[in-house]
């Protein structure tokens, strides 16, 4: 939709987060910005115009720049070695969006939208990564992937702090992994969204829940569970107030589909006695 | 900038934060849509550098220097994209606002994309089609025929707008450029109740391009009804074009009129309201009880049965003596039933343009389906002469009963009225949420009694229905729920009581079903209890208890009707989807899906028991053919196209020889509106008998014309043939035209006297225990069409109502908070069915004779929704042992009772693993 009350886009360079002021808004895509009235918002900071790479594949696993768009993460074909690298499509067929609107939104615009259904939260925070985050002076930090988002819309940004990229470990994309995913509707907007982890070195197992809860819950366990103990872990990583209330589930749907569906991916990742050779 | 739209280059400059879509719309491209403006319905899909994009979400400037593909520049030198032709021939569509996102989205999918539909499409919204009709496209599969002249009834000719349709030139309401056009924006109420203390304007008219701020003193103090009925009577006067209280969040409180869309809503933002908060209702049962807050006092209590206990009508029968049916019964069913607010969803926003002509006549271009009682609303509220007004349409993108209301034009003609400029208001998807009429919530209780050999003794009923804040339809639709879901069972004991209330909520309206979806959801449901308490099946149950041809339709009272049937067509609706569900065997999906059947039947008028009439000028145009002049709106109920079939049936010519005038007061004669099926009952007769009458005209003037016996002359296509001779039709309009004839002919028709549809509708669903999740395996639904005027439209009207309905138990959610504030008002989170959601429909037309519509055809575009959803709710608890009164069966809705209730699979319920 038009948005009235922008009165310009500026193109910006390498240190993209000078000069900001209150009314800026930092321009990806554009596909949630344009979807939604803003009337708040005076300067968009278009970030496509500083050429950041999409992908980039190196020893230590994969750089994804924070305007690579969905599109790029869906086609991208994985060296096979990496067992878990399906789950980038994976993740981006979570999607709510079309792949039409996969065609301009962007990853990095997903995890800074912090929405709790954003599946690049998901998949980042599945498979370790960190992100790096530039400050507007200039200066930068990594951070955890499970650190960054901290509620419904909510992040560690700090004004004119922009995310830059992605960093997944080749050890989290080398694992066996399990997805649960559960909408209100066939192909809608996640209500649940789990992704569990199993390091076939050390047997370690990673569940990853998000959509049912404000942030995301990674949790680690470092020899399997039973069923017990994993359920005993998640009512204690996951208050009641965390799980998500809108109107694509209910707290008390999501606390059930949580439990359910963990559970399906703890005896998924161990049924086979977990340790590959 | 420079832009590169279709091969044609434009240097223009969008503005900063202007999406494509307007911008695209700027420059003339009228065929990218614009359905929710927020990326989720894809009615706007265009494509950049080749790939397909949401152009409301595609900031303009970003498409500077790239080559940007409209719907209109899809064809090229002159010849249809594939696609194109694929939805033309299909026809893969209804009112068609969708159409162009669908077949530029279609148009550039690869091999395993069409391979995935339901992913490929799940980003293009389609309202109308259920789509079935949009899959066959894509696949190109033809389903439209040629027929013969004098033999298009019971072919699925092509609609007329087809070519239009698919290439982006039908023209909706907004597809048009007007010079020197204000645009109004609106302010909402907050509130629930409230008393408007004071409207500071002057900041908002100190904004540039800011003209007028109309606040309740700016308007003309009449009260009206935004419903719209020919009757103006049946509903009540309780509204004002902007009041000084507030009765709902929503309610539209003060206009600002301004050089532009923006201009108007900066000043929209600077408008000051001060509210004195009032205390509201938002429960039915607390508004009837003593010392509720009174929504309407004052002047508008006299419309109101009751308004201290907020009863805007209240309706009471009773027929025999339910309680000795009671004493009589062996068996004894009672409980409530809710059906909750759910959205039309049509896909075309509301919207007025109004103007003043050169003769100062009031010209209104709206989304309606009613221009005629838009008019007469319009001339009432600014004291109008009938010749200083204009009403008209041109393509409606969907109505659904959502436009069966006044919303926009009041405005737009106050204001253009008041400024003598061109003025347009279009609503956002917002505010079709939180602005409109979804349907009426009800509460149903139903207690049913019944002998151990299954024949029914009494049958209690009462339903609490809630209006929201103004009785628009709030009468009427009472009215519907207490008729012909009760009067289908023959039973000699029948009591009713019936509430319509008004609460602090948004105001209910019209909405395919008309108060009949939410009974038949009711009564069909506790029949199906009844049948599982007596041990039978409940279809058997239904067949020794429905109305018999002979047997009176007895509802609230007994008494002289003019609705009648002859036929058993019920009787082979309950056979055929019996049939079809006995044959279904598909398997349940995995582990912990339990799997069971359902149905439920429903009857509907072919007409509205208020005024509804019609009147068609058929005229022989002096090159010989013919022009059909009909109020009748199109907005992808296909009546069109039928009154094409009937025309050129009793004209005995092709259907390309006959041209429809539609929905414009100052080119059509009055017609009531495209509503309760009465656009082929009611304007179909009028059509026929304006065409059979036309067709003795020329026949006698042809007689005349060549000195033969008028035996001997027969209509012939492009000619009369007159005893061996062949005159063609041009040369008898001009040998009328000397001698001053004009070769035309006018009928009204009326909705009296009315016939009955019937249909049964069947489901076979598996239920995840766990998540709640319902999926439909089959779905089948039989209906009592009466003659069938085009085949394929008809399939396409019950698909489209079968899927509408699924949503409205398995999709939508319409959430209010606690002031009345809807917590969704989007198609992101008010979740209509989406391409993967819809499941497909074997549909049945049973043979039947017995209408008295045209040609003996019923309508049947709104029946088909009512059985939807009991049929789905008995599958449900034929599958799992659990039983859901209250809709919507979302799985966040239902799974926490399946847990702990549901029955474990059957083995033989369990998939095959070997």
């Amino acid at each position: 939709m038009d948005l009235h009350t922008i009165t310009e886009v500026i193109p910006r360079g390498d240190a993209p987060g000078q000069r900001w002021r209150a009314g800026d808004a930092w321009l990806a895509g554009g596909t949630w910005l344009f979807s939604t009235p803003q009337p708040d918002l005076r300067r968009l900071v278009d970030l496509t115009t500083l050429g950041w790479e999409s992908l980039v594949v190196g020893d230590a696993g994969v750089e994804i720049g924070a305007t690579c768009t969905i599109r790029e993460l869906h086609g991208f074909t994985p060296p096979a070695e990496w067992t878990a690298g399906p789950l980038l499509a994976v993740s981006c067929e979570a999607f709510l969006a079309s792949f039409k609107v996969w065609n301009a939104a962007t990853v990095g615009g997903n995890i800074c939208m912090s929405l709790p259904a954003g599946p690049m939260i998901s998949m980042s925070v599945a498979l370790e990564a960190t992100y790096t985050l530039w400050a507007p002076d200039g200066s930068e930090r990594v951070v955890d992937a499970a650190d960054f988002v901290t509620g419904d819309q909510e992040n560690i940004l700090g004004a004119g702090e922009v995310l830059r990229r992605l960093d997944v470990p080749a050890a989290a994309l080398q694992k066996r992994y399990a997805v649960r995913r559960m909408s209100l509707t066939r192909l809608g907007r996640s209500t649940a969204f789990l992704i569990g982890t199993r390091c076939p070195r050390t047997g370690e197992l990673v569940l990853t829940v998000t959509a049912a809860t404000t942030r995301p819950v990674r949790l680690r366990f470092a020899t399997p569970p039973d069923a017990m103990d994993l359920r005993r872990r998640l009512h204690e990583a996951i208050p009641d107030d965390l799980y998500f209330d809108d109107p694509n589930g209910t707290p008390e749907h999501r606390r059930h589909l949580t439990a359910y569906f963990a559970e399906q991916i703890r005896v998924e990742l161990t049924s086979d006695g977990g340790v590959a050779a | 900038m420079t832009y590169h739209v279709n091969g044609r280059t434009f240097s223009a400059e969008p503005a900063p934060g202007q999406c494509l879509r307007t911008f695209l719309r700027e420059l003339g491209h009228f065929g990218v849509k614009k359905g929710c403006d927020s990326g989720d319905c894809g009615a706007c899909t265009v494509w950049l550098d080749g790939l397909p994009v949401h152009s409301c979400i595609t900031p303009a400037f970003r498409a500077d220097g790239r080559a940007v593909t409209t719907i209109e520049g899809l064809a090229a030198d002159g010849r249809l994209h594939p696609m194109q032709r694929n939805f033309r021939d299909a026809p893969g569509f209804q009112c068609g606002f969708c159409t162009a996102g669908m077949v530029m989205t279609a148009a550039c999918l690869d091999q395993s994309q069409l391979a995935d539909l339901p992913r490929a499409l799940k980003g293009n919204l389609c309202r109308c089609t259920g789509y079935r009709a949009i899959e066959d496209a894509v696949q190109g599969l033809v389903a439209t025929e040629a027929a013969p002249p004098g033999n298009a009834v019971g072919a699925s000719v092509a609609p007329p707008a087809a070519d239009d349709v698919v290439t982006g030139r039908a023209e909706y309401t907004m597809d048009t450029a007007v010079e020197g056009l204000l645009h109004l924006k609106l302010v909402r109420s907050p509130h629930p109740h409230a008393r408007i203390v004071a409207i500071e304007t002057e900041a908002a008219l100190a904004v540039p391009g800011v003209r007028r701020v109309y606040t309740w003193k700016d308007v003309p103090r009449k009260r009206f009804t935004t419903a719209i009925h020919t009757d103006h009577l049946v509903d009540p006067d309780d509204t004002f074009i902007l009041d000084d209280v507030a009765r709902f969040v929503g309610q539209r409180v003060a206009a600002v009129l301004a050089d532009s869309v923006a201009a108007a809503e900066a000043g929209c933002a600077a408008v000051t309201v001060t509210y004195e908060a009032l205390p509201a209702v938002f429960d039915p049962e607390e508004a009837m009880s003593p010392g509720a807050p009174q929504v309407h006092a004052g002047d508008s209590e006299r419309f109101i049965r009751d308004p201290e206990r907020n009863i805007l009508l209240n309706l009471h029968g009773h027929v025999g003596d339910v309680d000795a049916g009671f004493a009589e019964a062996d068996v004894i069913h009672e409980a409530t039933y809710t059906i909750p607010r759910v959205q039309h969803a049509h896909l075309e926003t509301h919207g007025s343009i109004t103007w003043l002509d050169a003769d100062g006549k009031l010209n209104v271009r709206t989304s309606s389906q009613s221009p005629s009682i838009a008019k007469v609303k319009l001339a009432h509220l600014f004291d109008l002469r009938p010749d200083e007004l204009r009403v008209f349409c041109r393509r409606v993108g969907g109505g659904f009963g959502g436009k069966q209301e006044v919303f926009t034009e009041d405005i737009c003609a106050l204001a253009t009225l008041d400024t003598g400029r061109p003025v347009s208001l279009e609503f956002t998807r917002e505010e079709e949420f939180i602005g409109t009429s979804p349907r009426h919530p009800m509460k149903i209780s139903v207690k049913l009694g019944a002998r151990a050999d299954g024949r029914l003794t009494a049958f209690q009923f009462r339903n609490v229905s809630n209006t929201g804040a103004y009785g628009n339809h709030g009468g009427e639709t009472l009215f519907a729920s207490m008729g012909s879901a009760i009067a289908i069972y023959r039973c000699p004991n029948k009591k009713l009581d019936g509430y319509s209330v008004y609460t602090h909520t948004l105001p209910s309206g019209a909405l395919r079903g008309y108060g009949m979806t939410q009974p038949a959801f009711a009564v069909e449901c506790a029949i199906d209890e009844l049948a599982r308490a007596l041990g039978q099946d409940p279809m058997e149950l239904r067949r020794k208890n429905i109305v018999r041809p002979g047997d009176p339709l007895v509802s609230v009272e007994a008494g002289p009707s003019d609705v009648s049937f002859s036929g058993n067509g019920l009787d082979l609706c309950i056979d055929a989807v019996d049939r079809a569900l006995r044959e279904a065997c598909e398997p349940p999906p995995g582990e912990d899906w339990l799997v069971g059947t359902g149905t439920a039947i429903s009857m509907h008028d072919t007409a509205p028991p208020t005024e509804h009439i019609s009147e068609a000028w058929v005229t022989l145009q002096a090159d010989g053919t013919y022009e059909v002049a009909i109020g009748t709106v199109e907005f992808g109920e296909g009546t069109t196209t039928a009154h094409l079939q009937i025309a050129a049936d009793q004209l005995r010519t092709a259907t390309s020889r006959v041209r429809i005038v539609q929905s414009d007061t100052d080119r059509n004669g009055f017609d009531t509106g495209a509503f309760a099926s009465a656009g082929l009952f009611v304007a179909g007769n009028a059509v026929l008998a304006a065409s059979r009458a036309l067709q003795a005209r020329i026949l006698s003037f042809a007689a005349e014309h060549t000195g033969v016996d008028v035996g001997s002359c027969v209509l012939d296509d492009d000619a009369v043939r007159c005893a061996g001779a062949r005159v063609l039709l041009s040369e008898l309009a001009e040998a009328a035209r000397t001698r001053g004839i004009l070769l035309a002919e006018a009928r009204k028709a009326y909705g009296s006297p009315r016939s009955v549809a019937f249909n049964a509708q069947g489901f076979r669903v598996a239920v995840h225990r766990m998540t709640g999740e319902i999926r439909v395996l089959h779905s089948v639904q039989a209906t009592d069409a009466g003659v069938v005027i085009n085949p394929e439209q008809v399939r396409g009207q019950v698909e489209g109502g079968v899927v509408q309905g699924l949503g409205f138990v398995l999709t939508e959610s319409f959430q209010l908070d606690d002031e009345g504030r809807m917590r969704n008002p989007n198609l992101r989170n008010y979740r209509i069915p989406t391409y993967a959601d819809a499941p497909r429909t074997d549909v049945i037309c049973v043979p039947s004779t017995d209408s008295v519509g045209p040609m003996g055809s019923k309508g049947i575009a709104e029946c088909c929704i009512n059985p939807v959803a009991p049929a789905l709710a008995n599958a449900v608890a034929d599958a799992t042992g659990v039983r859901f009164r209250h809709l919507p069966l979302t799985p966040d809705r239902i799974y926490r009772r399946l847990v702990s209730e549901a029955v474990r699979p059957r083995p033989a319920e369990l998939p095959d693993t070997a």
